[in-house]
This record gives C-alpha cells, structure tokens and sequence, in this order.
C-alpha cells in the first residue's frame, strides 16, 4: 500500500511538473507576483547581497527592469544565487524564470541545452591577475604556472586553449564555488588567478590588499555576458530581449530615470514610440504606439522600464563605476562602442 | 492448542463454488503481487515519458554521442593520460580513476588505523585507552564536510610557498602549498622482469606460509614467516631489475620558474581529502573492531592465556581470528561509506568522478546521461566492493571441524 502511494505521488508529482512546465512563462510569472532571476552567489558590479537579502548590480537591474515591464514595479523579482555549475539546470528545470549571472554567450550553450541567449549586457574577455611580487608583466610569462579558476565555465575552457595556443604549461586547480577559488589563490595555492576581467576588477576589491595585485593586460577571449532564457517561449524571449534593447534605446534617445515623464511630451517620434504615448494629431484624431502589445505587456513598458532602474548608462554607472571600468566597448554603438539596439518602429 | 479447530480457518464458503479461488490466499498474494508490480512499471513508464517529453520541449536529445566529443578543459590529477584535447567520456574516466585511488587508499589506511585505535580503546593503560575514546568521539560527532574543510585548510595554511618549500632526502621530495612532490619511477624496456621478481616473490610466500602452517599443525612449532617474507618481497624484483640491466631511472622534481617540473605530485587536495576520509571512517571502524573483540566471550582470552600464549599472540591468534566474523559484516559497509563519502571531493575541487562528472555536465548539457553514468558507477563500484566482502566474510567464517 505504501508502495503505491508513493507510486501514485510520484506520478501526480510527473504529471503536473509537466502541466505547469507548458504554460507560458509570463502567464507563470504574472500569477506568481514575481520574476524569479538566477544571480551569482555575489560579484560585485554584476550582482551582490548586501543586508536583507537586497541586491545590487548589472545583471541584478537587468531583472529588476524586467520585472518591472512585466509589473511596472521593478522590486516584484526574487533573487536565486546559483553556482557555475548548477545555472543552467536551474533555467531549464523550470525553478527560474531568467538567468542573469555574467553567464558567457557560446555556440553550444544556445544550441544544445534548450536555452536562449536574449542579447549581450556587457561584453567583456577573460584577463589573469597575479600578485605583483610575482614579477610578471605579461601572461606569456606564466609557463609553469598553477592557475585558479571554477569549474563548469568557459573560463576553464579558455585558458586550457590560451596555453595550448602558446605552447605554454600550466597546472590547473578548480573549484566549484567562487570562494574557495579566491581563497586558493589568497592563500597562494596557485600563482594566477583568472576570469572574466571585470571579475578580476571586482574581487580584488574584496582582497585585503588590493595594491599587492595586478591584472595581466592580456584578453584572451570573448565573453559576452548576457541573459538567458528556456527555449520555446518566444514571448518571453521576446519580453527579455527587449527590455534588454528598451535600456539602450533609452540611452540613445536620452531618456533618464529622472526626465521620463517629461520626455512623455516629446515631439521626437522616436521617443514617442519608445514611451508608448499616444500622439494628439492636430486634426484632432489620435495615434497610439503601442509596442508593448506585440510582447503580452502594456504600452508603458519601456517607460516602467526607465523609471525603475533607468537606462543602459545609469545601470551601468550606478554598478560599475565603482570598479573603475570604463564604458569601452559597452559604449553605444554611435560612441564607438558595440552596444547597438534594434530601433522600435 | 487445543484440539478444536480454529474458527476462522473452518468458516470458509462450502467448497465447489466458483468464487472459491477469491478466498485462498496463494491467489490473493499473486493478484496483489501484479498490482503492484504494474503500478511499478506505470510509474517507470510515466518517468520515462515526461522526461521524454520535457526533453523535447527544450529540444534537446537524450544520447550518449556527447562522450566522444573533446572536453576542452584540464583537470588537476589524472592517473592516465589525459589533456583538454581528450574526450568527455575520458574526463569522466579520470574522475573514476581518482574516485578509485582515494577509496582504495583511504580503505587500507582508515583500516588500519581503525584497527588500531579499536584495540587503543579497550587498553588496560587509561590514557591510551581514554585518548582512543576522545577521538572516536570527537571525530565522528563532526560532519565529514566540515572536517574536509578543516584539514584543507590545516594542509595548506602553514605550508610555504614553492621557492621556500620545505625538502627532504637531499633535495627529492619537497613539501609545499603545491602538495608533496616525489621523484617519479620511470621504467624503461625490461622494467616487466621487476614485475616478474615481484610475482614470484608473491607466490614464495605464499609457499612459505603453507608450509610454515602445515609444520604448526604437525609439529606444533612455530616458524617465523615475517622477515623472510619481507626479504623476498624486496630481494627478488630487485634481482629481476638487476638482470635486466637497472631500466629504472628516477624523474626528480626541480624548482623551474615559479612551479616545480618532473617528479610526481600529491595535490593538497587529494591529501585533505584522504586525511579526512581516513580519520573520520577510522573512528567508525574502532568502534566496529571494539564490538568485535568484545563479542568474544573472556573465556577465549583466559583459555589462550593458560596455554601459555603472550597477549600478542593471544590477541592475533585467538581473539581477532574469531572477532572478524563480527567485524567483516559492518565493515564492509563503512567501506562503501567512505567510497560514496569521497564524492565530497567537490568541495576542496579534488577531480574525483562527481567533480568530472559535474564538470562534464557543465560543459556539455547531457545532465540525465552524465549522472546516470556517474549513478551506475557508483552503483557498480559498491556491489563490487559488497560482493568482495561476502566473499571475504565467507572465508573468514568459522571452519568447523
């Protein structure tokens, strides 16, 4: 009799996993109250805990903007920190809604695990940092070297083709969390410690002698960072990318958490269309822009958007000022940068 | 009893009626027994099919092809060859080898120890006796993680860094926060007749010891085994070396650059991880020993001791032969504790099965195939591991003359 009990659960269990794995995932989301984000378990400038369970970051007001086009409330999102290694399982099994923790854009990671890859946030390469006694000025110096890094990224991968390609040596030692990983290297088990070099920038902020470190000035790969969503929802995709594409807009167009509501009353169509205004011709008829409609959302939601985290260079400002990294290649595409958004029309 | 009949076996329908099969209980058990056992295949058939499905929701195949794909990444250990140029399948490998050589290293040793602590605990000396009684208590009320962190951190800490490592025997072994590094044997052609020196060594003592056995049961007498067994162990792959001209030339680690070159190296994570596996499963195994010895009755000691044997003997000869057959069963499960409990690799980043694994489903997607893979495994490696002890438990038993 216990037997089939449990049998019976676990099928019921089966069953309904399947009924609400089916339902679009803004219907889930709107009936949840929330967006539930994958962050990482905290890098500063991307996405950190600081008291009560609040987080700041890149990635941590990408979810935020989210949330709010889909509520108008950028605050309705949860935070999940995940791991390397655990991050996507926890997209594709459904326990997150959107992933966004500095995860790197590849070929297989968009083809082969049923996930998507909603656009780039920060374009960043992967860098070394070495502590400066060590004497060394560039990376091709560190044949030999015990480098630290985490497993299940493309950080590992990287750096076993970086001294491949150079004919160098080296001993890896990887862990599964971010922490033991630096205190490896504080604790001088290996001589290099390498990821993505806004990583590098943010952590050693966290070391307690931050000058007695230097980051190598090699980048040996890309890493666009970006967010990632389950394959199969296009509206969702959709609502994703495009509030990814509504920051930059706004950027472009110079709309700031602070005059939004002003901007409502701009003649440039461009800003019109991006606010979802309704334009009084003086003919008396009127003309909505309503984008949002195409994307399951209102027709203000790229301004609930603006007004709860601001735009592309207020997050970025806001998070990663404080790194001292400069805007490079994540200005906008018009500012020689390779930040660009699909206009709204 | 009484010689009434029970009512309730003589109150059954009057036979010859056709429903009478409903009521005997063979037919009950069968028709229970297929219930369940189509509800067992109905749950199966459900898991398989909402896997099914949800996999082809996310469009992705369920396949084992992915393991022949090159991993891209390199691992810190590897007992065989392997670069990121290798395949997943052959990552997965390595985690098995190091999975095995921290299981198989960590058994002797926590059995030994064990073993070791287990008599310390019934000592007549009570400082031995209480110090045996600390550490089993200490040791094993701490949860396993929490000691790997510990030892991790006592390993590394005070080490020093490669340039100020500490050296022992003359600059061939070097201890630093790199691990411990060895000179590394490396045998040339001809290296096979060591082997075979080795072999012949395994089976003369085993004649020795036959023989020694069969002149205690015919004549009573004891003859010594140990150092003539000892001799031949070293003495004959020696002379095989030796005949096939010395093909074993020795790989000594050198300070080059900032890291060490040549020699072999035990990584502090393989040895915090060992540490830790060792300690805490040995706390388990002197319990298990102290059981065992105490299982046998004080008669078998005094009975020893009239016969004039010394404790020693008494304890090996008497009191240990008889206690196994108490200690096996138990001890093969701490065994397959400490092989699963080894999967805490993890945590210092030791390469063991579940790291490669991980690693592989990380780099790969194929999570349901790679830890069905690292399940089997695990799966296989511990039924190999009971089938062995029932087999060991067997030859142990009491042969009753």
């Amino acid at each position: 009799m216990k037997t089939f009990k449990t049998l019976a659960l676990a099928s019921v269990f089966g069953l309904s996993a399947m009924a609400t794995a089916s339902a679009s995932t803004l219907d889930d989301v709107k009936a949840k109250g929330f967006v539930q984000c994958g962050v990482s378990q905290g890098l500063i400038g991307f996405s950190n805990p600081y008291d009560q369970n609040n987080w700041t970051g890149l990635d941590v007001d990408f979810c935020k903007a989210v949330a709010a086009a889909v509520f108008g409330d950028a605050t309705k999102v949860k935070f999940s920190p995940l791991n390397a290694k655990e991050r996507f399982t926890a997209l594709q099994s459904g326990s997150i809604d959107v992933l966004s923790r500095n995860s790197t854009w590849t070929m297989s990671r968009d083809t082969t695990l049923g996930l998507s890859f909603a656009g780039v946030t920060y374009y960043d390469g992967q860098g070394f940092m070495v502590p400066t006694k060590l004497g060394v000025k560039s990376a091709l110096e560190l044949g030999g070297a015990s480098v630290c890094t985490q497993t299940g990224t493309t950080t590992e991968l990287n750096l076993a083709d970086y001294f491949k390609a150079n004919k160098m040596e080296y001993k890896i030692v990887a862990f599964e969390k971010n922490e033991e990983v630096l205190k490896a290297y504080q604790e001088g088990r290996c001589d290099v410690f390498t990821t993505d070099q806004s990583g590098l920038y943010a952590e050693v902020l966290k070391f307690p002698n931050p000058a007695d470190h230097m980051v190598l000035p090699e980048i040996i790969s890309k890493e666009p960072l970006g967010p990632v969503v389950r394959q199969g929802d296009a509206q969702w995709f959709n609502i994703v990318k495009w509030t990814y594409y509504a920051l930059l807009n706004a950027e472009e167009l110079g709309v700031t958490q602070a005059n939004v509501e002003e901007m409502k009353g701009s003649a440039n169509p461009e800003i019109q269309r991006l606010l979802g205004v309704k334009v009084k011709n003086p003919d008396g008829t009127e003309a909505d822009n309503d984008f949002g409609k195409g994307i399951g959302l209102g027709a203000d939601w790229a301004v609930n958007i603006v007004k709860g985290v601001g735009n592309y260079s207020e997050v970025f400002e806001r998070n990663l000022a404080q790194l001292k990294i400069a805007r490079g290649k994540n200005a906008l595409w018009n500012q020689g940068g390779l930040q660009y958004a699909p206009p709204i029309r | 009893m009484t010689d009434t009949p029970d009512k309730r076996f003589t109150s059954a329908p009057p036979s010859g009626s056709w429903t009478d099969f409903l009521y005997s209980a063979k037919f009950r058990s069968w028709v229970s027994q297929i219930v369940v056992l189509l509800l067992l295949l109905w749950g199966l058939y459900e898991i398989v099919v909402n896997t099914q499905a949800n996999l082809a929701r996310l469009n992705k195949n369920f396949g084992f092809d992915f393991l022949g794909k090159q991993s891209g990444f390199d691992l810190s250990t590897a007992l065989i060859p392997y670069s990121s140029t290798s395949t997943y399948g052959r990552a997965l490998l390595v985690g098995f080898w190091n999975t095995a050589l921290v299981a198989g290293l960590g058994i002797v040793f926590a059995t030994i120890l064990g073993f070791i602590i287990g008599v310390m605990r019934l000592s007549k000396n009570w400082i031995v006796s209480r110090f045996a009684l600390g550490y089993v208590e200490l040791v094993r009320n701490v949860p396993l993680l929490v000691q790997i962190f510990v030892w991790y951190a006592l390993v590394l800490k005070p080490l020093p860094g490669t340039k100020q490592a500490y050296t022992f025997f003359g600059d061939s072994f070097f201890l630093s926060n790199r691990g411990l590094l060895m000179p590394h044997p490396q045998f040339g052609p001809g290296a096979w007749l060591g082997l075979a020196g080795l072999a012949a060594a395994i089976t003369g003592i085993w004649f020795l010891r036959r023989r020694a056995r069969l002149v205690l049961e015919a004549t009573g007498k004891a003859t010594p085994t140990f150092w003539p067994s000892l001799a031949l162990l070293i003495v004959l792959p020696l002379l095989g070396l030796l005949a096939a001209g010395w093909p074993l030339t020795w790989s000594f680690p050198e300070l080059a650059g900032f890291n060490f070159k040549g020699g072999m190296t035990l990584v502090p994570e393989f040895i915090a991880l060992f540490l830790a596996l060792v300690i805490y499963t040995a706390s388990f195994i002197a319990e298990i020993v102290r059981s065992g010895i105490l299982a046998i009755s004080h008669g078998q000691t005094e009975a020893s001791q009239a016969l004039g044997l010394d404790n020693s003997k008494t304890l090996r000869l008497v009191v240990i032969p008889q206690a196994m057959r108490v200690i096996i069963p138990p001890l093969a499960s701490q065994y397959l504790n400490l092989t699963k409990n080894s999967s805490l690799a993890v945590a210092v980043g030791y390469p063991d099965l579940m790291y490669a694994g991980g690693t592989v489903n990380n780099q790969s997607g194929a999570a349901i195939e790679v830890f069905s893979i690292v399940l089997v495994v695990y799966l296989a490696t511990s039924l190999f591991t009971a089938a062995f002890m029932n087999w060991f438990n067997s030859r142990m038993k009491l042969v009753e003359r």
